[in-house]
């Protein structure tokens, strides 16, 4: 079920900083968006598609249900603008919205059995790393945007939903951990641990690629 | 005193800096001790900033288009009368 009530359900003080010209601003495009003014709405879209398209992205893992996630969440927003209440910041109630969309259409692929993120996960389990070599300096220069975009793309997707649902939101979007355990219905531990395996996880895929030349994979004691 | 498995599991607090001031101390008393968790420790952290270090693609302009023009339907059946125009950007 899509939760848009997310920020009502958050602990803590009103996050919104009345010192910062930008929240206001952007407090200031809710309020007039809320009030009918499609302008304004268009203009917290064009701020926010990007990030809700890429995170959509990494989900469901194609273009075209990418799409369709970021026009059902922004038009699921548009029409329940009222239920944000400012309390949160907009984006992580926008970003709520895309997820549950996301989710869904991985649920409805019915071959795909590995969607659900209520897999329990033994989270006193030993994390597993295999490949340790030093990185070159500052890797990511060897390659091009395109190239370098492609090498991280292919490895987040590599990882289970469970896993790269916790990364995308934490390490990509930079959400805290409590608004992703929010976002994903997790325990606060539950998103450490799987945080933990997806950083592994990558750690491990982009050591082949972007180990220094010549190193040799060291065994872990 | 921190063992190597001590050491991963408390990794993910180490990255975010989370850690009580005592368990950062072990931790990092560790990895000097330790070549092969300096390297799991180092290229994670690097993992991390690749990872952040990439802004988003620009959205296709047909994407972009559709979008709008969705919005501008769903505006219409909400009664919303304002143009939805970009003039703000």
């Amino acid at each position: 079920m899509i939760a848009l009530g997310l920020e009502q359900n958050m602990a803590g003080p009103r996050i919104r900083n009345e010192a910062d010209p930008v929240a206001l601003e952007e407090a200031a495009l809710v309020d007039q968006a809320r009030g009918g003014d499609l302008a304004a709405f268009s203009e917290l879209v064009r701020r926010y598609e990007r990030r809700v398209y890429r995170t959509a992205r990494h989900i469901v893992q194609n273009d075209e249900d990418a799409e369709d996630v970021l026009q059902e969440a922004m038009l699921k927003a548009f029409e329940h603008l009222d239920s944000f209440q400012g309390n949160s910041k907009f984006y992580t109630w926008l970003v709520r919205i895309a997820v549950n969309e996301s989710l869904m259409k991985l649920r409805k692929r019915k071959s795909d059995r590995s969607v659900s993120l209520d897999e329990s996960i033994e989270t006193d389990e030993e994390p597993i790393v295999r490949e340790i070599a030093v990185w070159d300096d500052n890797p990511e220069q060897r390659y091009s945007q395109t190239e370098l975009r492609e090498i991280l793309d292919k490895a987040i997707d590599s990882l289970k939903p469970i896993f790269r649902t916790v990364f995308i939101l934490r390490d990509v979007e930079e959400l805290s951990t409590e608004e992703t355990a929010e976002i994903l219905g997790l325990s606060i531990a539950a998103v450490k641990s799987r945080l933990l395996r997806a950083r592994l996880q990558l750690r491990e895929r982009l050591t082949r690629t972007f180990k220094r030349k010549g190193d040799q994979i060291l065994g872990y004691v | 005193m921190v063992t190597c498995k001590d050491f991963l599991r408390e990794l993910g607090e180490y990255l975010d800096e989370t850690t009580d001031p005592a368990t950062r101390s072990a931790l990092e008393k560790h990895i000097t001790e330790c070549p092969n968790c300096w390297v799991v420790f180092d290229t994670c952290k690097k993992t991390i900033q690749v990872y952040k270090g990439m802004d988003p693609q620009p959205l296709p302009d047909p994407v972009h288009e559709r979008l709008m023009k969705a919005l501008e339907r769903k505006a219409v059946t909400l009664g919303v009368k304002e143009d939805c125009s970009e003039a703000k950007a």
